[in-house]
């Protein structure tokens, strides 16, 4: 169960985070508590993996380009492929779903020839022929992920 | 617009903000610039929307939210600009992009995502969102997650200090230049 001052935290920090010399004094000020009790409630919530980091969330292909991949493996080799896929370096997320291309990841190189070397070494190392998926439109500005905070 | 200062310092910021009382004062020591020019600098890349938002990037997983959808679309052409700008307004819609059809294969256009505590939460939201935004005549699929094998925030520049870069057969020239200045991307 999350403490009320976690659920803030979680919840309003999102967006806009004090870009200011001292932003966890700031917090503290908006919310009423001491900057303690800011550091320890942010600290708590890293160590339980509640969050993954304060920081930025960058624009896609904006730096570098990037492309949801998905590959349609047998569910016997499933585990295999997914292992080779996590290793590489350029690849930040990797979900298995529920559909006939059964593998989804997200890739992200420095430049199309970059992605492009990635892809095929993917496909020799793996043995399965892979489906790139660049984005073509962005149409959600805001990426902020609302909490019901009454549950 | 952007220069090696900046992505050093989207180096130094992208695996998170220190839990100290001066943040900004510690990355700017590891980059030997001063703390108000960190804070400048991350503002005006918000600003340029390079950083699209700057704050706490919550693990959903973790905080309950185990039922995750992909939900993809085929929507004709001249209609899915107004579709995704449409239903990125819902509230239950995390992400939405128009990505390239695949042939017969996988012949959907727009990605949308949903997050919820259950399965039944986000096939009741995927429902509610088909109504009112009027989705009913356009194929679909919904692809929620099994197994998570990796997550972590996008790794786009990396000091080499830290150094897991990319397999050395793949540094091409343009890589290499940017080494020359201590980051390279990933």
């Amino acid at each position: 169960m999350l403490a009320p001052l976690h659920k803030r935290l979680l919840n309003d920090y999102q967006q806009d985070f004090p870009l200011s010399p001292t932003p966890y004094r700031d917090i503290a000020e908006q919310l009423g508590v001491s900057e303690d009790e800011v550091l320890n409630a942010f600290q708590t919530l890293s160590e339980q993996q509640m969050i993954s980091r304060i920081g930025p969330v960058i624009a896609p292909n904006s730096i570098g380009n990037s492309a949801l991949v998905a590959m349609a493996v047998p569910e016997i080799d499933l585990a295999r492929v997914a292992e080779l896929v996590s290793a590489y370096p350029e690849v930040n997320h990797n979900y298995e779903r529920e559909n006939r291309f059964n593998l989804w990841f997200v890739l992200i190189a420095d430049s199309e020839t970059h992605l492009k070397a990635v892809i095929a070494d993917i496909e020799t190392q793996t043995g399965y022929p892979t489906m790139l998926l660049p984005m073509l439109a962005d149409y959600f500005i805001n990426l902020g992920f609302e909490l019901n905070l009454h549950d | 617009m952007i220069d090696a200062i900046d992505y050093q310092l989207i180096a130094a910021v992208q695996a998170g903000l220190p839990i100290a009382a001066r943040p900004y004062a510690v990355i700017a020591e590891q980059l030997a610039i001063t703390e108000q020019d960190v804070i400048e600098r991350l503002a005006r890349l918000k600003t340029q929307g390079l950083i699209k938002r700057w704050g706490v990037v919550v693990k959903h997983r973790q905080l309950g939210y185990r039922a995750n959808a992909m939900i993809v679309m085929n929507v004709p052409d001249e209609r899915v600009a107004r579709v995704g700008a449409l239903i990125s307004q819902q509230a239950c819609v995390n992400l939405c992009y128009q990505r390239p059809r695949q042939g017969e294969v996988w012949p959907y256009n727009l990605y949308c995502m949903i997050h919820g505590k259950s399965r039944e939460v986000v096939l009741e939201q995927w429902a509610e969102l088909r109504h009112d935004c009027n989705l009913s005549d356009y194929p679909f699929e919904v692809l929620f997650s099994r197994r998570c094998f990796k997550q972590r925030g996008a790794l786009y520049a990396r000091q080499i200090a830290k150094g897991d870069g990319p397999t050395p057969s793949l540094i091409g020239e343009e890589i290499k230049n940017k080494l020359s200045f201590g980051v390279h991307f990933a």
